[in-house]
């Protein structure tokens, strides 16, 4: 488990009132800051709210929003809604474990992918449909367009690296 | 003072009293896993169904979260009520096979099969355990966590909670910890062993006055049944509906 | 914007922004998550680069608006003042549109929307067959107006009701219109709206709340999502008369976290309303004082019952409690509060502004006005579907769907999502409303209409939901959490041809069980995708169990992949794609698949040209 860092917690916190009511909006703050919800922020978030820890970790538990081990870089939902389904999109979901060498749904060693499914994100037109990061809608998949459909995130989530050196001549020039 | 009709009795009761109070203090029995008098009720095992009727419709409702209002008329054993517990009992059963009170239950209902998949799971997440904690011992050192398949009775991230003072409440009020008789490793889901025990009271004391609360042999085959035959207890000891 | 003193004003301000409306065209792009999963992003980019690059920013607007409903068709768009209509518009198409539209309004006739039954070319939308048999008195205006701007709205008549019901109406008296209409509650249950307002005025207690259930959890409705994306300001504007009505001083709508873009339309919209003096203190100078709050789920079906709902807003796990009492008696916080749907709340204005008879002439004798549906699944023009209550199954899917692709046969259509049941096709001349619906096994829910052929098998269809409830129960009361577990496993052991005969008696046993005992709305619906089937389709439960074959050949377990020798042209295509290299066979011969190897993913299936793959 990576090392936290706790000081991005207070800031977040200060934007909230110590209220119950706020303690979903928090812990969706934290889900995208940490990309998980690590144990001290949640102990510290209850310690702050004055809710029970039980508690605080039923809430981050049993909402699908939130998970308790780190997520990867990019978040394919891959929608298994009904149009969906008889659409065929339980195979294009197998064809994406078989892709990423997942048993089931969850993420690659690497941290690079999270494979969720998710029931119907309301593009039943389009079915079958997967949505990456929460934005790009991919529609009418089929099990051959997954193969391009992950390697265009690959190669985004590596070409930061390569583009590096390029800003760093900028910034010099 | 709201009056309602429980089985055709008029009953008076305070404001504030739930159906199951006002049945249980009718003397009428109904069978419970997730109720305790000193906790709040949580209306999870769904066993103490009631039929209600509002004039228009009738509804089976949980009795224990079920305030009691004026001119509602409830029936605690109609058909429709026994076979949906005697159904959920079965179910029980199949998930949680050790508990002697489940197999109890069980025997007393009229459960003679159990058509489901055994789980054998130990808890059956009544949630007495995790009110105890909070509501009496002011703990709250147990909780739930996950949902729907994934739910269960836990502590926060798995590990011993600084809160817990070890005072084993949580262990008295678990309806489903005490082992049937043959013990958790029982071949059988379902066990009815008590149905094939012959009323050794009956036979031994011929007429006379059992104070006992009767056993489910007693139920069966006992001086209140004049329909069944007393059977006799056999050699080849067989279980009734099991294959 | 300036803020507004008066009802009046509102009224003046209609005036003032319709005598501003130039002549101008105006290129409308439909900009709703369907539409911009197909690229409208892209097409309003290069649609706006090339008015630019001719210098046209100024003569012609460009314009993203809410959606349009007819998904299928995406990107779509609508040219004013011609009212020609554009689908399936790409990025090379700008120029032509631009060039259309600049040069005299020749419509540029390929993207005109082909009727597939003439062949002919339609301009309008309105004569379009999807659209031909619609009323859309809920999502009329999406197509008009820019979601962001409530100066559209009020451009199109927007905020007049609340106008009038400030001016004309008493609180009771708007109580009362809600009640005369007749209006049901289009959530799913249809309690009669007015009855529920009513029995919160009778509260005495204080505050009030109002809530809006915007958490669309069904598979397969998403009407809500696109009513908050196209029109955010008619949902506030019935919140804000209902707040009138109830005197409620705050609510909060509670949307589904899986719709970011529902979330960001309505967060601008509450924020123009409150400085438009909408919402706020002293709403159009009254004595009204009334906030919105907005509170994103977190990823949870269940939520979508009231009392579960009420608990999340509330900051706790959505895990419903009995009712009684119910939330307008004991709702957030324990203070009476009032529920309802977004299409519910956004029917308000409507009955106020054209009358509580009016609407009352929509629909049948015990369902009125309009409803909406989502029209999803083996269909040709899949999209939403505003019809007034009663129209028949027929009507719907062979007028305003266009049948059944690929010249199939209609099999069933699940209605209702996880709650509902499905309808077989024999029942097709069912008139929908929602007494018709629940007699038949099914049941409203929230508008979700999956048409399925024959290419769907109903063990599996009913399979797939009780693995989603499995998943979406809450865990609570035990009947659901164990009941929706045990029946998977049953469905599952029939779709692997491992079922006994006993299992169908079964099934009927736990699924009436699982509805008689459950604690919440969700588990006494979540049987009915099996009881329906089983009413319904029972021969093919029993094909599964006695011959062990799947009459739609879709079970994984009964079907066997082969390849026609005859058809096959051994073009290799289907060997690449093959995830278990079970395919074998040199190039331009023909190939064979190794049965012990092939795992039926059915991908040589999706790519084979010929159709040599087949599957028993």
């Amino acid at each position: 488990m990576p090392q936290v860092e706790m000081e991005k917690v207070e800031p977040l916190l200060e934007q909230f009132e110590d209220q119950r009511i706020n303690l979903i909006p928090i812990l969706q703050e934290v889900q995208d800051t940490y990309r998980y919800l690590p144990q001290e922020v949640l102990k510290r978030i209850s310690r702050k709210l004055r809710v029970p820890l039980t508690e605080v970790y039923q809430v981050a538990t049993f909402y699908r929003c939130f998970s308790l081990v780190p997520r990867g870089k990019h978040v394919v939902q891959v929608c298994l809604g009904t149009a969906c389904h008889v659409r065929g999109a339980p195979r294009v979901l197998d064809r994406m474990l078989r892709d990423l060498k997942l048993a089931g749904p969850g993420t690659t060693p690497d941290l690079q992918f999270t494979v969720e499914t998710v029931r119907c994100i309301g593009c039943c037109g389009l079915a079958p449909v997967a949505r990456v990061d929460n934005a790009n809608t991919h529609p009418h998949l089929t099990q051959a367009k997954v193969g391009g459909l992950l390697k265009k995130y690959q190669e985004k989530a590596e070409a930061p690296k390569a583009a590096k050196p390029d800003e760093a001549s900028h910034a010099k020039a | 003072m709201p009056t309602l009709t429980i089985n055709g009795i008029e009953v008076q009761v305070e404001k504030g009293t739930t159906v199951l109070e006002a049945a249980r203090f009718l003397g009428i029995p109904i069978p419970t896993l997730c109720h305790d008098d000193g906790l709040v009720p949580y209306g999870a095992c769904r066993l103490c169904l009631v039929e209600v009727s509002n004039g228009r419709k009738q509804t089976l409702q949980a009795s224990c979260c079920l305030p009691a209002e004026d001119g509602l008329k409830v029936l605690t054993h109609s058909a429709r009520v026994e076979r949906a517990r005697r159904l959920l009992v079965e179910m029980y059963v199949a998930v949680c096979p050790s508990s002697k009170r489940i197999q109890d239950m069980a025997s007393a209902m009229g459960v003679r099969q159990v058509r489901y998949q055994a789980k054998h799971e130990t808890c059956i997440q009544c949630g007495l355990c995790v009110r105890t904690c909070e509501q009496q011992m002011m703990a709250g050192a147990i909780g739930f966590s996950g949902r729907g398949l994934n739910r269960s009775v836990s502590r926060p991230f798995d590990m011993t909670s600084e809160l817990c003072r070890q005072c084993g409440a949580c262990l008295y009020v678990c309806p489903v910890c005490e082992s049937r008789c043959q013990g958790p490793q029982a071949e059988s889901t379902l066990c009815n062993g008590c149905l094939n025990i012959s009323t050794v009271c009956f036979q031994s004391y011929d007429n006379a006055m059992c104070f006992l609360e009767p056993c489910h042999a007693c139920e069966i085959g006992g001086p209140f049944r004049a329909d069944v035959q007393v059977k006799p207890r056999s050699k080849d000891f067989t279980r009734i509906g099991e294959k | 914007m300036l803020k507004l003193k008066s009802p009046y004003e509102i009224k003046e301000l209609q005036l003032c922004l319709e005598a501003s409306e130039t002549a101008r065209p105006c290129i409308s792009v439909c900009d709703g998550s369907g539409c911009k999963a197909s690229g409208a992003d892209n097409v309003i980019k290069s649609l706006r680069a090339e008015l630019d690059k001719r210098g046209l920013q100024g003569t012609i607007d460009l314009k993203s608006t809410g959606c349009h409903g007819f998904c299928e068709k995406g990107p779509v768009m609508i040219v004013w003042p011609e009212k020609v209509f554009y689908n399936g518009v790409s990025l090379s198409d700008a120029k032509d549109i631009v060039n259309s539209v600049s040069n005299g309004h020749k419509p540029v006739e390929r993207l005109l929307y082909k009727d597939p039954a003439t062949g002919e070319r339609i301009l309008h939308e309105h004569d379009v067959p999807f659209y031909a048999r619609q009323q859309r008195i809920l999502f009329g205006n999406n197509g008009k107006l820019d979601p962001k701007d409530i100066r559209d709205y009020i451009k199109v008549g927007g905020y007049s009701a609340l106008g009038k019901a400030l001016t004309d109406f008493s609180p009771e008296q708007v109580v009362e219109a809600v009640k005369r209409s007749g209006l049901r509650g289009r959530g799913g249950a249809g309690f009669p709206t007015g009855v529920k307002w009513e029995a919160l005025r009778n509260s005495a207690v204080r505050p009030r709340y109002i809530v809006c259930n915007a958490d669309e959890g069904d598979p397969g409705a998403f009407m809500d999502r696109s009513l908050l994306e196209g029109n955010p300001h008619s949902v506030i504007e019935g919140i804000i008369i209902g707040a009138y009505a109830l005197e409620a001083k705050e609510a909060y709508v509670y949307v589904r976290a899986e719709y970011p873009l529902a979330v960001e339309h309505l967060t601008v919209a509450i924020q123009q309303a409150e400085k438009a003096g909408l919402l706020g203190d002293n709403i159009l100078g009254s004595k009204m004082s009334f906030r919105i709050h907005l509170v994103q789920g977190a990823g949870a079906f269940v939520c979508g019952e009231e009392t579960a709902l009420l608990a999340s807003i509330e900051g706790r796990v959505g895990e419903p409690h009995p009712r009684p009492p119910y939330p307008v008696q004991k709702g957030l916080w324990g203070k009476p509060t009032v529920i309802n749907n977004v299409k519910t709340w956004a029917s308000v204005p409507v009955i106020i502004n054209k009358g509580a008879d009016w609407y009352a002439s929509i629909g049948t004798e015990r369902s009125k006005g309009t409803m909406v549906f989502s029209l999803v699944g083996k269909i040709n023009n899949t999209g939403l579907v505003e019809v007034p209550m009663g129209i028949t199954l027929r009507e719907m899917i062979y007028e305003i769907g266009g049948g059944i692709p690929k010249g199939k046969k209609l099999k069933a259509i699940q209605i209702g999502g996880p709650s509902g049941g499905c309808i077989p096709a024999s029942m097709i001349d069912l008139p929908i409303d929602y007494e018709a619906l629940t007699q038949a096994g099914s049941m409203m829910g929230s508008g979700g209409m999956v048409v399925m052929d024959e290419d769907t098998c109903m063990v599996d269809v009913a399979r797939y939901f009780m693995e989603f409830l499995e998943e979406e129960s809450c865990g609570k009361c035990f009947p659901c959490r164990e009941g929706t577990q045990q029946m998977k496993g049953i469905l599952n052991r029939i779709a692997q041809g491992k079922g006994e005969e006993s299992d169908l008696e079964l099934l009927d046993d736990a699924g009436w069980m699982i509805k008689e005992t459950s604690l919440c709305g969700l588990g006494q619906t979540a049987p009915n995708p099996v009881l329906s089937t089983l009413r319904y389709f029972r021969d093919e439960y029993e094909a599964h169990i006695r011959d062990k074959k799947c009459p739609a050949k879709v079970c994984r377990e009964l079907i066997v992949y082969q390849i026609d020798e005859t058809i096959c042209d051994g073009c290799h295509a289907c060997v690449r794609v093959c995830a278990s290299e079970a395919i074998l066979g040199e190039k331009d011969k023909a190939h064979e698949i190794e049965s012990a190897k092939c795992i039926k993913c059915g991908a040589c299936l999706e790519v084979c040209q010929p159709k040599a793959v087949l599957v028993h």
